[in-house]
């Protein structure tokens, strides 16, 4: 086990800021038309902003458009099969945004169209810009990333464990990739990226991976001769 | 007033580093806040927190007030009215007060600040300067435009649309607009004196001085006496639910400067609570922010039955206490309480007395709608949030075609 990287691991923040497009659906054809048009940053917030929102509620809603199916047309058992697609295996927001669409598509064929909801209930289509912070935060090897990981925030910790899979390279949370490509860490490389990122809240989640990085520096001061 | 640090212990080191990182290359650059009223209502009271920490981080900022006359202040209640989607006369007369009146402010005010922040319809117009002043301007809107009344509407869209972004505080408050449109709810100080942790002997001891009996369950609405917040309503509520539980009702309120109603509906509900001794009524001066503090903490339920609502500042104030809060499901209030989860949503004076009756019935549920709330407003709706939306709408008005806004 390299004891330092070449490249060290640099917490980044990600906060947004939330742009209201004007756009809403009342119904389910709407918001098809509204879904097939709208640029992918619309796609980003209303599949991500749960994530870093709430985090105090688990299970999280896990998109707004499956919510308002829900809560809104209550449409139950449509709204249960959004809630079904998994955000974080898509590679790209355009897989993200057709698996939505495929999904709605099926479901109006099927003869399952809603009447459009009354006036103040519509969904209101939203993007965001996104802000990436650079914090001071750096490690050169696990101890200096576990206290690294202490202090930054829970923003950081969406921008690397979610938000990371969506660019190259794909698939792939940022933690995971250093610990496997500058640390050799292969095993804490899987552990995290085996998490599901469902059932923790984020705060949940900084605590498992810590609980992982500090059972890994015990096990290595343990093998040290 | 409160430095940044002392926020840590609330908020978390994370959010205060990101205050730093967000500010870090805003600094130097001026801004001016414009508004109505030094004093009464959210957006005095979110400017006298939000001001001091902007020059906290290094950015000059002014805040000013505009200036009118009682005739001034009528139209601009009108418009008021008028965009929460009530129907009102505005004749020709009183656009051109509206406008004679800006145009006074506009040649006494200086508005040559790097970002000029511009809250509400009163001040809307002064962005007729910007041409020549070649900076950048924001529309901050804090008032309900969901469904707004098209003549009043129609007079100050070309204004609004001569800003470079505007800012709401709900989804459902979008209009079709040629400017970007950012959404920013807004927020409450906890450590500001309507806020911060009181000692029980200092809430006894208001109580006392304002003559509130601690006798039974206190009932506590917090608003402005205005129609759009039905007052009368509570008290129709408060009474249907008084067959059932026993409690005292508290109808606490002020008027703001730029309010000519509040006398009136403050009188009107003064005659309808006449001669029912468990049903109190009280006029404080805008400045009572301890008061309204200890009042909120003594009370068991608090209501805001609001019909209309900006965002809902006093629900926030109330969550925040962890108290179970029974509020119109109006303007920003939804996005605050998720109806039997952090609070209770209701549309009706019947709606409202039956959710009365059940938690002042059922205490534990209560405070768990109590407990729910105080924590979504830890996460979303503190004046570090807040502070946190105001930067990043900075950063975006310097270069509204940007998607990602990558700093350090």
């Amino acid at each position: 086990m390299p004891a330092r990287a070449a490249e060290p691991f640099r917490f980044c923040s990600r906060l947004s800021l939330t742009v209201l497009t004007g756009a809403k659906a009342a119904d389910l054809r709407e918001l098809l038309e509204h879904l097939r048009a709208v640029p992918e940053s619309v796609i980003y917030h209303h599949t991500h902003r749960f994530l870093q929102q709430h985090q105090h509620l688990v299970p999280e809603p896990p998109n707004d458009f499956a919510y308002w199916v829900t809560e809104i047309l209550n449409d139950e058992e449509f709204g249960e099969r959004l809630a079904a697609i998994d955000t974080v295996r898509f590679n790209s927001l355009e897989e993200l945004r057709q698996a939505l669409i495929a999904s709605i598509e099926e479901r109006l064929r099927n003869g399952c169209d809603s009447r459009p909801v009354p006036t103040g209930k519509e969904f209101h289509f939203m993007r965001a810009i996104r802000f990436s912070l650079l914090t001071e935060h750096e490690a050169w090897d696990l101890k200096g990333f576990s206290e690294g990981l202490r202090k930054v925030s829970i923003s950081s910790l969406y921008l690397h464990i979610f938000e990371a899979r969506l660019r190259p390279p794909l698939g792939i949370n940022d933690f995971s990739y250093w610990f496997k490509t500058q640390l050799g860490e292969t095993r804490l490389s899987e552990q995290v990226a085996n998490l599901d990122p469902y059932t923790h809240t984020l705060e949940g989640l900084r605590g498992r991976i810590l609980g992982f990085i500090d059972w890994r520096l015990k096990e290595g001061s343990h093998a040290a001769p | 007033m409160p430095r940044l640090e002392e926020y840590r212990a609330l908020v978390g080191a994370d959010t205060l580093e990101e205050l730093y990182l967000l500010a870090r290359p805003l600094r130097g650059r001026s801004v001016l806040h414009v508004n109505s009223t030094a004093v009464g209502g959210g957006v005095a009271e979110i400017l006298s927190r939000m001001v001091p920490l902007l020059h906290e981080l290094e950015i000059p900022t002014r805040w000013e007030v505009v200036k009118g006359g009682e005739d001034f202040y009528a139209v601009t209640k009108k418009f008021h009215n008028a965009l929460h989607g009530d129907a009102q006369e505005v004749s020709p007369r009183d656009y051109q007060v509206y406008e004679d009146t800006l145009d006074q402010n506009l040649a006494q005010m200086d508005l040559g600040s790097d970002i000029v922040f511009i809250h509400d319809p009163q001040p809307a117009a002064l962005v007729k300067k910007r041409q020549a002043l070649k900076n950048r301007w924001l529309w901050r809107c804090h008032i309900d435009l969901s469904r707004p009344s098209p003549s009043v509407w129609e007079f100050l869209k070309p204004y609004v649309e001569q800003y470079d972004a505007c800012a709401v505080s709900a989804p459902s408050f979008a209009q079709k607009l040629a400017i970007p449109q950012i959404m920013i709810p807004p927020s409450i100080d906890p450590l500001s004196d309507k806020n911060r942790e009181l000692e029980p002997e200092q809430i006894a001891a208001i109580l006392d001085r304002l003559h509130i009996p601690a006798d039974k369950p206190l009932v506590t609405q917090v608003s402005r006496f205005d129609r759009l917040k039905d007052p009368l309503g509570v008290i129709a509520a408060f009474q249907k639910a008084r067959a059932h539980v026993d409690a005292r009702l508290l109808l606490v309120g002020g008027t703001a400067d730029d309010d000519p109603e509040g006398a009136q509906v403050l009188q009107e509900v003064r005659q309808q609570a006449a001669g029912d001794p468990d049903i109190l009524v009280l006029c404080l001066p805008p400045t009572s922010h301890l008061e309204i503090n200890a009042i909120q903490r003594a009370s068991a339920v608090i209501m805001q039955k609001s019909l209309r609502e900006g965002f809902g500042l006093t629900v926030t104030e109330a969550l925040w206490k962890g108290k179970p809060v029974i509020a119109g499901a109006a303007g920003g209030i939804p996005l605050q309480i998720t109806h039997k989860f952090s609070g209770v949503l209701v549309h009706s004076v019947d709606g409202a007395a039956y959710w009365l009756k059940q938690l002042l019935s059922e205490p534990d549920f209560a405070r768990r709608l109590g407990e729910n709330g105080r924590e979504h407003v830890r996460q979303n709706f503190l004046l570090t949030r807040h502070l946190r939306d105001a930067l990043m709408l900075f950063h975006f008005a310097q270069d509204p075609s940007r998607e990602m806004v990558r700093l350090g």
